[in-house]
């Protein structure tokens, strides 16, 4: 099988006042297509930049990272966005729906934005699938926290990606609803082939993906 | 595998922006709803206060047309040829005529006898204005029979009533009219005695026009439409001139009224222009603290795969619709006040204004109103370009939101060239009103440096030691999402603005008013022989009356200009002096000092003669400019026989509105002492009746003195410059009323900065008083700082508009000043206070829930 994210000497510095600081360095690796991965490592090993960095969030200082075959690197911001249109999948540990949309609205925004028609009744069965069938109407702020992911969830794959980034996906919720977030985000994994790179603290679910990275100090010290 | 560099382009809708933009705005309706209050009212003061500028000026216009009663005013002491009298009458169709002549009437019902100025008046004049009489219709009536109007106060004097005669050289006339008010002549020497007017036609029958009487003959016309007065216009006016007739038409008589009409002309305009900059500093505000919010939108949206631009266009969108609704509320709000207020406030208006509907004032204010906001929105918006993706997931990454690069520049430019435009369509001056909006730009320029540097400051200085509510609020003041500079300059601006409109409304106010106040002269008394000067000083105090001013007046005759005499300049066709020049009587005075009426513009005054020094004199600005004289220039005159060579050592500015004794000529002390002279009193007399004793009194005692009574012109005039004053105040306060809310909405629209600090706050078990101390203590810095920062400017631009434009020194008023302060600083205190009240007093999730 082959690899959808090759990352290769990958270095970020920042510049903090005169001095220069590395949150990475050069970090290498590489996660076959239809794998789950996790990224894990102590606060401020550089988790969440490698991940940013991975998804064409955010640009190395040094090395380079290929998702799906593309150079992440010589792309400009708009060719990125359009990437991550086409490929990339996000939910984020703050859930960060639009508060301005409903469920439905916020799951159809990937599809939208490409133009797809006739897309409600699609992001309708994704709502359904994530167990919120009757909240299409209702606005984030009209929702808990274990729903407002689970239609992060919907919205992550509604346009069918090949990697799906998960930021600490269970990190602002109780043990018994992180653990029906994370059955329901495996389950729907497995059904669609997608790739899946979870950056967290939670070791259980670091465990329940086929490869463990694990981070310190900007670097790999497990694989 | 291959690598790529390049990807399969996505097909984006065109339409999603659009949808999005719609979908956005259902749960941002109270911020949007703010963005539509500020546009709405900078727009709807402007078109109320554009379409209420054109609406006084032409009123006003109009009023000033008293002023002379008609369009022209040809006058002379000769009746005006016939073939000058067809080329205007070609022009200018309706004509009146008049003659005027000093004569004494006589009163068979009481025997009394009194010189007058007797007024022989022919068609409808006056055109503008009226002759005011009791009763009304008096005015129009006498020229129909062997009929007479007569000054009321002369009526009193010589108790005399409507229905008794009066005998004007050998024809008896019924009075019909007491005379109240006549449009015309604001200068002293005019109206020498009182007025009777007779009909034109019975004039012959008088028997008083014979060879050599001193006669003015007056044409009054009214120009038929549109009269081209550059070409044919122009031609006649100086051919007329140079056979000795002058001419006046409203545009001489309003400059010759003194600087009131083009101050509020100018101060119209500045007005007009302040209240749409309230307007685009409102919009600016708000669209500001409104992309800050959507930083965290557009970050997950990019990371969703949404295009940078296409972040722009959701909220353009928004910017543009939203800007259409305000604009278009704000130019209905404006007509709707330009319309219905008048009505409303009728009773306190002097001036009758005809308001219009007017398509074209909406819709400019809807296309001005679009622009503005979508102008004054993109420098912020075009920032949201630059949002990283990133930001979704990490929340501490560019926490300023909105940093400033080319593109931002680029659309500053596009503002500044916006403004400039705006600018000149206000003033027609394209260098002037370059300067203004640079001088506007370096003003927010500045207000935003102030506040950099406050918050820089109390960063360095604030000390631990103090109070923790007091350190926190001042710790707001300079931590990430402070708003220093941001309300610094929004209420810096609002302040300045309203500071210089109410420090030029009170000096321009100031300026109109003299000739209101109570104690301005309107009775001069002429021709007191020296003898006669104290006793005549004595009898005015035994009545009561203010001794106001006593002059002694010299008369003499110009016989050469730099040795040319009337026959030299008259021979020398490169000389242009006119005749009237040499031909005219020069009443002269001699002081030791200027008075308050004069300004020495150029040369040096000498308020003393020394025997064997050259005799330097002072002359009238404006007749200096008339004649094209220079300091230095030599002029000999003929004091009653007695050669007196001068030069002239300066030049003086009289100041019109001050009922004095100004003189064209100024001698100083030390040599006209002796020359035969009269002299001049004035005084001010409150009611008719005691004018009339008083009169009665004088003409008795002293049979040579001539006594001028203004009363009856002063009113005209003052009519007038009531009538600018209001309009100056009621511009400046409703330009004031739209500053107040303009503010209020900015500080209004903070409350978004601060509300999840403070929930948390409330959060972490901060208790309500110390909530309240916090916000306080933020509040009060940064309205006591915009505040005084304004002042600061409001003086600067105050000083500056009194030196170019208006013609005056300015002078703060610190009273005045602590008051603004206190107001704009209790004001951004309060409102602060009201708009953090729910975070007090609900649950910090349901505020939270709230405000998302």
């Amino acid at each position: 099988m082959s690899a959808i994210l090759e990352v290769s000497e990958l270095s970020k510095t920042f510049k903090s006042g005169t001095r220069e600081i590395t949150v990475l360095d050069k970090i290498s690796f590489q996660l076959e297509a239809g794998k789950t991965m996790s990224i894990i490592g102590p606060s401020g090993s550089g988790k969440t930049t490698l991940l940013g960095l991975c998804a064409g969030l955010d640009r190395a200082s040094n090395g380079s990272v290929s998702l799906d075959s593309v150079v992440l690197n010589k792309l400009s911001e708009d060719d990125l966005a359009q990437l991550r249109n086409q490929e990339v999948g996000f939910i984020f540990q703050n859930f960060q729906l639009i508060p301005t949309l409903t469920a439905l609205e916020n799951v159809m925004v990937p599809l939208e934005l490409r133009g797809e028609k006739n897309i409600a009744s699609f992001a309708k069965e994704l709502l359904s699938r994530v167990g919120l069938g009757d909240r299409y109407d209702h606005y984030p702020s009209q929702l808990s926290g274990g729903e407002q992911q689970r239609v992060a969830i919907a919205r992550a794959f509604a346009n069918r990606p090949k990697i799906l980034f998960a930021d600490e996906p269970t990190g602002n919720l109780d043990e018994e609803t992180s653990n029906s977030i994370e059955s329901l985000l495996f389950e729907i994994n497995k059904e669609q082939g997608t790739t899946l790179v979870i950056v967290t603290h939670d070791d259980a679910l670091a465990h329940k993906t086929d490869t463990i990275l694990k981070l310190k100090g900007g670097k790999i010290v497990q694989s | 595998m291959d690598k790529r560099t390049t990807i399969q382009p996505t097909k984006y809708s065109k339409t999603w922006p659009l949808k999005m933009a719609w979908r956005d705005s259902r749960k941002s309706k109270g911020k949007l709803l703010l963005f539509i209050l500020s546009i709405s009212l900078g727009i709807a003061a402007m078109v109320g206060i554009t379409s209420f500028r054109e609406n006084l000026l032409a009123e006003i216009d109009d009023q000033a047309k008293s002023l002379l009663g008609a369009d022209v005013e040809v006058r002379g002491n000769q009746p005006l040829p016939d073939s000058l009298m067809m080329a205007f009458y070609e022009l200018a169709p309706e004509v009146s005529r008049e003659v005027y002549f000093a004569s004494m009437v006589y009163f068979p019902s009481t025997d009394g006898t009194r010189l007058a100025q007797v007024r022989a008046l022919s068609g409808k004049y006056p055109y503008y204005g009226e002759i005011e009489t009791e009763p009304a219709e008096a005015s129009r009536e006498f020229q129909n029979g062997m009929s007479a109007l007569v000054d009321e106060k002369l009526m009193i004097q010589y108790n005399v009533s409507i229905g008794d005669s009066v005998k004007v050289g050998e024809q008896r006339f019924k009075i019909i009219g007491r005379l109240q008010k006549m449009p015309g002549q604001t200068d002293i020497g005019a109206t020498a005695a009182p007025v009777v007017y007779i009909p034109y036609n019975k004039l012959d029958q008088t028997d008083l026009l014979k060879k050599g009487s001193r006669v003015n003959y007056l044409n009054y016309f009214l120009f038929s439409d549109k009269v081209d007065t550059t070409g044919k216009w122009s031609k006649l006016v100086s051919l007329a001139d140079k056979k000795g007739y002058s001419i006046d038409d409203i545009e001489e008589r309003k400059e010759d009224t003194g600087r009131a009409f083009r101050d509020l002309t100018n101060f119209l305009e500045l007005v007009a222009f302040t209240a749409l900059l309230l307007g685009c500093i409102g919009v600016a505000s708000s669209m500001y603290v409104y992309t800050k919010e959507k930083v965290g939108i557009v970050a997950t949206l990019r990371c969703l795969g949404m295009k940078s631009g296409q972040a722009i266009s959701i909220f353009l969108i928004q910017v543009g619709i939203f800007g259409f609704i305000g604009s278009a509320i704000g130019s209905l709000i404006g007509v709707g006040l330009h319309v219905y207020l008048p009505v409303l406030v009728s009773e306190f208006i002097p001036v009758d204004l005809e308001p219009t509907f007017s398509w074209l004032a909406i819709s400019s204010g809807i296309a001005i109103g679009v622009v503005v906001s979508v102008l004054f929105a993109l420098i912020s918006l075009v920032s949201l370009r630059k949002v990283s993706p990133l930001q979704a997931i990490r929340a501490d990454l560019g926490q300023s939101g909105v940093r400033f690069d080319k593109v931002q520049i680029l659309v500053g430019f596009i503002i500044f060239l916006f403004l400039w435009l705006l600018v000149y369509l206000q003033i027609n001056h394209w260098l002037d009103a370059g300067i203004f909006t640079v001088g506007l730009l370096l003003t927010i320029f500045i207000l935003g440096l102030i506040g950099r540097g406050l918050a820089l400051l109390i960063k360095k200085i604030i000390p631990d030691s103090i109070p923790y509510v007091w350190r926190q609020g001042l710790s707001n003041l300079y931590r990430p999402h402070n708003q220093t500079s941001l309300l610094v300059t929004t209420l810096g601006l609002g302040t300045a603005f309203i500071g210089t409109l109410l420090f030029m409304q009170d000096l321009l106010v100031d300026r109109v008013s003299i000739t209101g106040e109570d104690d301005r002269p309107n009775t001069v008394l002429f021709d007191i022989q020296t003898p006669q000067k104290e006793e005549l000083k004595q009898l005015t105090l035994d009545y009561d009356l203010p001794v106001l001013q006593e002059v002694p007046i010299v008369t003499m005759r110009l016989e050469e200009i730099n040795g040319v005499s009337k026959n030299g300049a008259l021979a020398d066709t490169t000389i242009n002096i006119r005749d009237w020049v040499y031909d005219r009587e020069y009443r002269v005075t001699y002081r030791d000092s200027l008075i308050d009426s004069e300004t020495l513009k150029e040369g040096k005054w000498t308020g003393h003669y020394e025997p064997g020094d050259s005799l330097f004199v002072s002359i009238s600005s404006g007749f200096a400019e008339s004649l094209e004289l220079e300091i230095g220039d030599e002029l000999l005159f003929n004091v009653q026989g007695a050669l007196v060579k001068t030069y002239i050592g300066s030049f003086r500015e009289i100041d019109w509105r001050r009922v004095q004794t100004n003189f064209l000529v100024l001698f100083p002390e030390g040599i006209l002492e002796r020359a035969p002279q009269f002299h001049v009193l004035i005084t001010r007399i409150q009611n008719n009746e005691l004018s009339a004793r008083y009169q009665q009194a004088v003409v008795r005692s002293y049979p040579n003195v001539s006594i001028i009574d203004l009363e009856l012109i002063l009113k005209t005039l003052e009519d007038i410059l009531g009538k600018i004053a209001f309009v100056i105040r009621f511009m400046a306060f409703f330009s004031i009323g739209t500053g107040v809310i303009m503010l209020i909405s900015s500080i209004v629209l903070s409350r978004f900065q601060r509300m999840r600090e403070n929930v948390l706050l409330r959060t972490l078990g901060a208790s309500s008083k110390k909530l309240w101390k916090i916000i306080f203590a933020e509040y009060f810095f940064l309205g006591g700082l915009g505040a005084l920062s304004g002042l600061l400017i409001a003086t600067i631009i105050t000083t500056l508009l009194g030196k170019f434009v208006f013609e005056f020194v300015f002078v703060p008023d610190f009273t005045q000043m602590i008051w603004v302060t206190l107001a704009v600083t209790s004001m951004t205190v309060l409102i602060g206070l009201v708009n953090s009240r729910d975070v007090i007093r609900q649950s910090p999730l349901e505020v939270l829930r709230k405000e998302i």
